[in-house]
């Protein structure tokens, strides 16, 4: 039932249940406020967010009052809310004035210093000057990890960073001790946070007291130009905003997406800024009596051309990595198709899905939002904490909600949530899918049940049949679902369903990426691909496109330099199959081209120039090849109707347990491997598990 | 009041006493299941009742006890003043009252008594370890100010002199009986009664007057009863 309201003598009706912020946001009114936040549960304990209501006789704190605790007046006529009243402007000043007493005056070295909530905050609502003279008190620096840099000083207490940690991060490790004057914001004998998610405290610090250590008196957010992309570290394909000045990108921060990251990113995502700059390769390299001497690109590429002529096609390969967009992938595999070469595969991991069997086979069907409605999930041969850690946020929120079951095959795992290990096999997974395990009863019982399938868990020589078993599995529970699709992938590479999309994988006679390394190819082009056994390419012509001198690099007899995702526009497909992408923020360093634009070049080397010359036009062939790519940002559905091809593929399983799909979260890429926070986090996450071993 | 900080010295393991883990486990199942982090307050008491204070291993069994995450038992330890963070002496921990009555009343002068025999600052032991002091706030006797709790038990009506005498009795492990020193009982005034002190209080001839009224009543009724019976009756 609707609540009437007037609100700066605006009548409104507003939503039964929301909070008098929300009615006087939904009114137009901005409401000044520190502690509340609407992704986390109310403090109540800033008092910025005061207002008057006329008929209580003292201001009302607007975050924690529910319009449902606002009757209409007895005469039946609505409340009245003022938010511009004598009254209120002089509660906000007091409040301010309360909250300046012990917050310093360091904003020229603070480094919150121009997107800083109290500095904003207190231009417009404070009062001139202040009427303190006393000492302020002083707070001890906090211990927070290597990612957050503190100045407890400025703290004011709002407590969103601890409730940030406990209910969004699920890491119960920030609190705040002793009580009035002397609280103090810190960890458990300051041991630092062990989150994936942590940094995002500091974005959520309204002030300067936990702020970004790698990138501490860097620049003024006035001085960065900022771009709008997508991050490509997971599969999830989080909405960022990536800050540059000059060439240099100085930090990545999180968008706001709801139906993909909300406002988190991961640390990985934001922290891996500074392994952009380091070990860039930054112009093209020939190997010459095996050492490899810059070039330029003419003579790289006629090192190709020679390398590639004297070759068969059928001895020709090509590898895509974990960070390729779709457009490179598009124009490498048009080439390649034009010299007769087969020979393709995008799934780095050698993951046995299939694009054949439909895009319902690899994607996340019931797109992260369907996470909100879950009742029931199955995780198979995944640990969404690391694959995804904002998905796992996302799930972990739907937890403490209340009546979500959760049940995992495979590696035992800190998810953040309750968990109830069924098994570490597919033998797990097959009593599932036949009924034995009392499982299979909590998932026909839901109403919206969810099958989340690691990508580890298709990486397998039986990862078909557990795909098969899963889709299975998905097809019982879509039962009278009204076409509802339970089968979720959560890939684990921002390539790879933009590589499955468009068909890079072997085509007819082929070799896929087991076969290419077999060792007897001639040439293999590697586009960004080190996370595969460079040793068992064998005495193979090289040719390492991509961003760093990672191991593909190392390996490579041709290094032709490319862009990172900051450095180019490019397409990337999420796991829920959502089109997104990337924008130029940034120039390649040195020498280093758009990576569609090396192909394309080199095309012409070749004698097989491809028909675009912009990336406009290679888009244009790119959406007649695959339509769906044109569709920016939407999420083509699939059906329970599209498992039962799936469902067929379901045959004998190892009796194996399912590894972990990431190692080491933090180095999951060339661009972390490249990054000395991402080694520092790494040491740290190494050296507590030694410890943790030891005990 | 200060910062409230763990101890740099803490012992290596806490443990609770057979006895105490049974009335630990009784506490807790005194709440519904899932909620026993309700008992965190009686657990933490209980175990500086223990050890005579709450040290840090202490904290985390607590915490493993009730499934807790250490920062928030570690949030409850340092919010509440009633949980001694440091060691405490090991014949008595003196809580010398210094809230506005108590403090008008002299107990400044008892913190220079602790200050002089125990140690210069709150919280530390004295050279010999048997003695601790701290400044506490209202301990809710301000009748008898100033007052001293010691232990579960509180010394009123101090001087100087008489609080020393106290530590002396401490020290001697033969505890002076709690309550006023100045031998009145509880609250009542400190140089015997001076108000309502007649005698005729007491014995109904000025306060009580009014159940005389029953008796005269009575009397009456009597009476006319009696004359009703004696006339005779007409004819």
């Amino acid at each position: 039932m609707p609540k009437t309201l007037i609100i700066d003598g605006q009548t409104i009706e507003v939503d039964d249940g929301i909070t008098l912020l929300q009615a006087c946001e939904q009114a137009g009114v901005e409401i000044p406020r520190f502690c509340y936040h609407e992704r986390l549960s109310i403090a109540g304990n800033c008092r910025m967010c005061l207002v008057e209501v006329v008929g209580m006789p003292k201001p009302q704190a607007s975050c924690a009052l529910g319009v449902n605790d606002l009757p209409p007046n007895r005469d039946g006529t609505p409340k009245v809310i003022s938010t511009r009243s004598p009254m209120v402007k002089k509660a906000r000043e007091g409040v301010m004035e309360f909250l300046l007493i012990n917050h310093p005056l360091d904003c020229p070295i603070c480094d919150q210093g121009g997107e800083c909530d109290l500095q904003d905050q207190s231009m417009a609502y404070g009062g001139g000057g202040t009427r303190y003279s006393e000492a302020k008190r002083a707070v001890e620096e906090k211990h927070l990890g290597p990612l957050i840099k503190t100045a407890m000083n400025r703290c004011i207490h709002c407590t969103r960073c601890v409730r940030f940690m406990t209910e969004v991060a699920g890491v119960e490790e920030l609190g705040a001790i002793g009580r009035g004057e002397d609280m103090e914001i810190t960890t458990y004998l300051e041991k630092g946070l062990h989150s994936e998610m942590s940094a995002n405290v500091a974005d959520l610090c309204p002030v300067g007291a936990l702020t970004h250590r790698p990138w501490a008196h860097n620049a003024r957010p006035w001085e960065m130009r900022k771009t709008e992309s997508i991050d490509v570290m997971d599969a999830i394909g989080s909405a960022i905003r990536v800050d540059v000045r000059g060439r240099e990108v100085l930090r990545i921060l999180p968008r706001v997406n709801d139906a993909v990251n909300e406002e988190w990113i991961s640390d990985k995502s934001r922290h891996v800024v500074d392994g952009l700059r380091t070990q860039r390769l930054d112009r093209p390299y020939v190997r010459v009596d095996g050492r490899l001497r810059p070039a330029t690109w003419d003579e790289a590429f006629g090192a190709i051309a020679a390398r590639v002529a004297s070759a068969a096609p059928g001895r020709i390969g090509a590898i895509a990595g974990d960070l390729a967009g779709a457009e490179e992938m598009f124009a490498l595999k048009d080439l390649l198709g034009r010299l007769g070469v087969t020979s393709l595969d995008c799934r780095q991991d050698g993951s046995r899905v299939d694009p054949a069997a439909g895009r319902a086979g690899y994607l996340f069907n019931s797109t992260i939002e369907g996470i909100d409605q879950a009742d029931a999930i199955l995780l198979v041969g995944t640990n969404p904490r690391l694959e995804a850690a904002v998905l796992n946020a996302r799930i972990r929120r739907r937890w403490r909600q209340g009546g979500l079951v959760v049940g995992a095959i495979g590696a035992r795992a800190d998810i953040n949530y309750g968990v109830e290990w069924i098994g570490d096999r597919p033998s797990a997974l097959a009593d599932v899918v036949s009924g034995k395990h009392v499982f299979a009863k909590v998932l026909a019982a839901a109403k919206r049940p969810l099958v989340i399938v690691g990508s580890g868990a298709l990486a397998r020589a039986d990862g078909a049949s557990v795909l098969g078993l899963a889709a299975q599995l998905a097809s019982q529970l879509a039962e009278g679902k009204d076409g509802y699709n339970p089968l979720s992938i959560l890939q684990a590479a921002a390539s790879r369903v933009g590589g499955l999309d468009l068909g890079f994988v072997p085509g007819k006679g082929g070799r896929d990426l087991a076969g290419m390394l077999g060792g007897d190819m001639d040439v293999v082009f590697l586009l960004g691909a080190d996370e595969i056994d460079m040793k068992r390419l064998g005495a193979a012509f090289i040719v390492y496109q991509g961003t760093h001198g990672d191991a593909g690099a190392h390996r490579a007899d041709v290094i032709l330099p490319g862009a990172a995702y900051t450095e180019k526009s490019a397409t990337y497909v999420n796991t829920e199959g959502r089109v997104q992408m990337t924008q130029k923020a940034a120039f390649p360093p040195g020498e280093a081209k758009e990576d569609w634009a090396i192909i394309r070049a080199l095309s012409a080397k070749l004698g097989h120039a491809l028909p675009y010359d912009t990336v406009g036009a290679l888009r244009a062939a790119m959406y007649v090849a695959a339509p769906h790519l044109a569709r920016i940002d939407a999420t083509p559905a699939t059906g329970a109707a599209d498992l039962a091809g799936i469902a067929r593929l379901a045959g004998s399983v190892l009796d194996a347990p399912f590894a972990p799909v990431i190692g080491d979260f933090y180095m999951t890429n060339p661009i972390a491997r490249a990054s000395a926070v991402m080694a520092e986090l790494s040491a740290l996450k190494a050296g507590r598990s030694r410890a943790q071993a030891a005990e | 009041m200060a910062v409230r900080r763990l101890h740099p010295d803490q012992p290596a393991t806490f443990a609770f006493t057979a006895e105490n883990l049974a009335w630990a486990e009784n506490r807790i199942a005194q709440y519904p299941p899932g909620k026993q982090a309700s008992a965190v307050i009686p657990l933490l008491w209980k175990a500086q009742e223990q050890e005579g204070w709450t040290t840090e291993p202490a904290i985390r069994a607590v915490a493993d006890m009730l499934g807790m995450a250490y920062i928030r038992v570690y949030e409850i330890a340092t919010f509440y003043t009633m949980f001694q963070l440091s060691p405490v002496g090991r014949k008595a921990h003196f809580q010398v009252c210094g809230t506005t009555p108590c403090m008008l009343r002299g107990s400044e002068g008892l913190m220079d008594v602790c200050r002089a025999r125990v140690h210069h600052d709150p919280h530390h032991l004295s050279a010999d370890g048997d003695f601790s002091w701290e400044e506490v706030e209202c301990i809710g006797a301000c009748a008898n100010a100033p007052v001293v709790q010691i232990g579960k038990d509180v010394w009123e009506d101090l001087t100087p002199e008489g609080f020393g005498k106290v530590i002396d009795a401490f020290a001697d492990g033969k505890p002076p009986t709690p309550g006023s020193q100045t031998g009145r009982t509880a609250s009542s005034p400190a140089g015997g009664a001076t108000t309502l002190t007649d005698p005729a209080l007491y014995d109904g001839a000025k306060a009580g007057g009014w159940q005389r009224q029953f008796a005269e009543r009575e009397a009456a009724a009597a009476e006319a009863a009696a004359k009703a019976a004696a006339a005779p009756p007409k004819a």
